[in-house]
């Protein structure tokens, strides 16, 4: 156990995780941006995410999330990710997530909700809404300058 | 890739000329299912504003959906995710790496090859950036559900203390049980089964 204890020095934690959060930021590359009750604040490895956070990333710039499910989500440059809901209750497995991706890309891998009940985790964009049932995925939400409707 | 893009745009562009749609029409989007490291494939639902729900289920096929809420179905390769999606999937977290541990009957030490496993859970540990554990608790199926909803709690609390010990931040620990309601070994109720006694420790 002596030897455990240890190797376990030389990781690395730094960073407080509350309790309250939702999940947390593992990969943080570039700007990357949580908007919260209209404050804006950087994301850096080991920020906590809660309820209605909004991510935000800069161009070339990237951000890899865990949540308490174990799902993973990963935004791209130039995205806006707001989590409209979340919950997860680790005893019965049941939650859901309502993500929505306003601008730019996403990668995601579905978690334990989703293995509990297909289709808890749902993706927004401006112009659909996406079930995920237990896989992996990747989302685009094109430019606005790309879209005609932009002149309207 | 640039050619779906093209006749998407095409697409956006004739409807936009015939007629000026009442309402704004929103950024088109684009979904595409990828398979797990593990090979496995699983589906999403993807629904426009207007039309029915399309199902993709197979690797890299793709749902584009246009501005005015309509969906074209496609396929892309490796490849072509790759070159479009690439600093997003690098940018991913890794899959979670979960072991199970065992306590020795009745004691409140884990058993030989559970002391090898948890070297290996630290192992996983430095190998992530900013790790943190989920613990959860197992029983069998003798009981009652909200008792062995505690009993599972406990032991999960019981690992997360001797994590702590071992020189893990208490923040970075969460305890849960998850009671009889996933058996490792499937039983029928009120059967004793030490498989399921268990301990799984979820790295992330």
């Amino acid at each position: 156990m002596r030897k455990v204890f240890t190797m376990v020095v030389a990781v690395g934690f730094s960073g407080a995780a509350l309790a309250a959060d939702i999940g947390l930021v593992k990969v943080s590359r570039g700007s990357v941006e949580i908007q919260r009750d209209g404050a804006r604040m950087p994301a850096g490895v080991g920020a906590g995410l809660r309820n209605a956070d909004v991510i935000v990333t800069g161009a070339d710039s990237s951000a890899g999330i865990t949540f308490t499910d174990n799902s993973l989500v990963s935004i791209g440059p130039n995205s806006v990710f707001a989590i409209d809901k979340y919950r997860f209750d680790t005893t019965t497995h049941v939650g859901e997530f309502e993500g929505n991706l306003r601008q730019g890309r996403l990668a995601a891998a579905s978690g334990k909700m989703v293995r509990q009940a297909p289709e808890s985790m749902k993706i927004r964009t401006p112009s659909a809404i996406m079930g995920v049932r237990g896989t992996d995925f990747v989302v685009q939400v094109d430019e606005p300058a790309a879209a005609p409707a932009a002149k309207y | 890739m640039r050619s779906i893009a093209a006749l998407a745009a095409t697409t956006l562009l004739v409807t936009g000329c015939a007629a000026p749609p009442k309402a704004p029409l929103a950024a088109p989007s684009l979904f595409i299912v990828l398979p797990s490291p593990d090979g496995h494939v699983g589906q999403i639902v993807v629904r426009g504003t207007g039309g029915d729900p399309r199902v993709i289920d197979k690797a890299y096929g793709t749902q584009r959906v246009l501005g005015d809420g309509s969906l074209q179905a496609g396929q892309m390769t490796e490849a072509q995710v790759g070159e479009a999606f690439g600093s997003t999937l690098a940018a991913l977290p890794g899959k979670p790496a979960t072991f199970t541990l065992y306590f020795l009957e009745g004691r409140d030490e884990l058993t030989a090859e559970s002391r090898t496993e948890l070297e290996k859970v630290f192992g996983e540990l430095r190998r992530r950036p900013l790790p943190d554990i989920l613990v959860t608790g197992h029983t069998d199926t003798v009981g009652g559900l909200a008792y062995n909803d505690r009993l599972s709690l406990a032991r999960a609390e019981r690992l997360r203390e001797m994590l702590v010990t071992l020189g893990i931040p208490a923040d970075r620990i969460q305890a849960a049980g998850r009671g009889k309601r996933e058996p490792l070994v499937a039983t029928d109720d009120n059967v004793p089964e030490p498989r399921n006694r268990r301990v799984e420790i979820s790295v992330r």
